[in-house]
């Protein structure tokens, strides 16, 4: 399905939010994730199901004042 | 001695971790500061977040992420959610900007963003003005910690509005509060400090010097001396002259 990743339009297969972190080479990164503009815990991301044209947002660490 | 959620800071200085020339920079700003906090923030990941993490963890002291950047309530509370899994802590330095060019808060959308966040267990440090009906609001909302600007961010023009934070530091007595973002030389800390405020948090004056780790520790004891003033009771001003050399035995020539 398509999905937009970070800003990004993308074609994942995966339909569960951490396999698809995987596919997109972030199974074992350190991140933090929205999908639709909500946050999702990484302990929920294994039931998180995907839909086509879902927006997901994947954030790590930044400087910051 | 008001403090910040149950912590106590060796030194009242908060720095940020943007715009150094290098991270070895920003990590010697740190060192030579001593400086107890770092503001962080939460972006999209293009691969340098991990070495950043591992860096900032390194720095061995309090992390602040910020919700820098978000215009409405949502975005900041969403934002606030992923930095509190992602930095491992309930403290969220809380900005809802309002306007693009002066980046000041949008009160509204604060206090909506704080309302969620505070009733979700996060210690919210939230960015605001001097504003003391606002002020209130955020009180009520169930902040303990407010950070009044001190200029417009990144302006270096230091305590613009003297009489507004005066009354505001005296309208408060009990609500730690810090002196975010306008600050530009060390006497604009020195002069917070003195006026009853509980830290200062700067980037910008920092991380632009000519030599930043230098400037950082010239901060650093600014914010001692303020400290200490303040505990030191200063004395009250007088609009005439004094002589502080005794008139009693003074010769008769």
């Amino acid at each position: 399905m398509k999905i937009e990743v970070n800003g990004e339009a993308l074609e994942v297969v995966a339909s569960q939010l951490d396999a698809a972190l995987a596919e997109l080479g972030w199974g074992a990164a350190k991140v933090a994730t929205a999908l639709n503009g909500n946050f999702v815990p990484a302990g929920a991301r294994g039931k998180t199901m995907l839909s086509d044209g879902d927006r997901l947002e994947v954030l790590s660490a930044m400087q910051g004042g | 001695m008001r403090d910040f959620y149950g912590t106590t800071l060796p030194l009242p200085l908060m720095l940020g971790t943007a715009r150094y020339p290098s991270p070895t920079v920003m990590e010697a700003a740190f060192r030579q500061s001593a400086a107890p906090v770092a503001t962080v923030s939460l972006r999209r990941e293009q691969g340098a977040g991990q070495a950043f993490w591992d860096m900032v963890r390194g720095l061995g002291v309090h992390l602040l992420p910020n919700t820098a950047g978000c215009h409405s309530a949502r975005e900041a509370i969403t934002t606030a959610q992923m930095a509190r899994e992602y930095f491992q802590t309930n403290w969220i330095k809380l900005e809802v900007i309002g306007h693009a060019d002066t980046l000041q808060p949008d009160p509204f959308g604060l206090v909506e963003a704080a309302e969620v966040l505070c009733a979700d267990g996060f210690e919210v440090f939230p960015y605001t003005t001097e504003d003391q009906v606002l002020a209130a609001r955020l009180v009520d909302a169930g902040c303990r910690v407010l950070m009044p600007w001190g200029a417009p961010i990144g302006s270096g023009l230091g305590l613009n509005n003297l009489h507004g934070l005066r009354s505001l530091r005296a309208a408060f007595p009990d609500v730690a509060m810090v002196i975010d973002a306008g600050l530009g030389l060390p006497s604009h800390a020195a002069q917070a400090l003195e006026m009853g405020f509980d830290a200062v948090l700067l980037n910008t004056a920092v991380a632009e010097a000519e030599d930043p780790a230098a400037m950082a520790e010239a901060f650093a004891l600014a914010c001692r001396a303020g400290a200490l003033a303040v505990a030191s009771g200063p004395m009250g001003q007088r609009d005439m002259a004094v002589p502080s050399t005794p008139v009693i035995g003074k010769a008769w020539l």
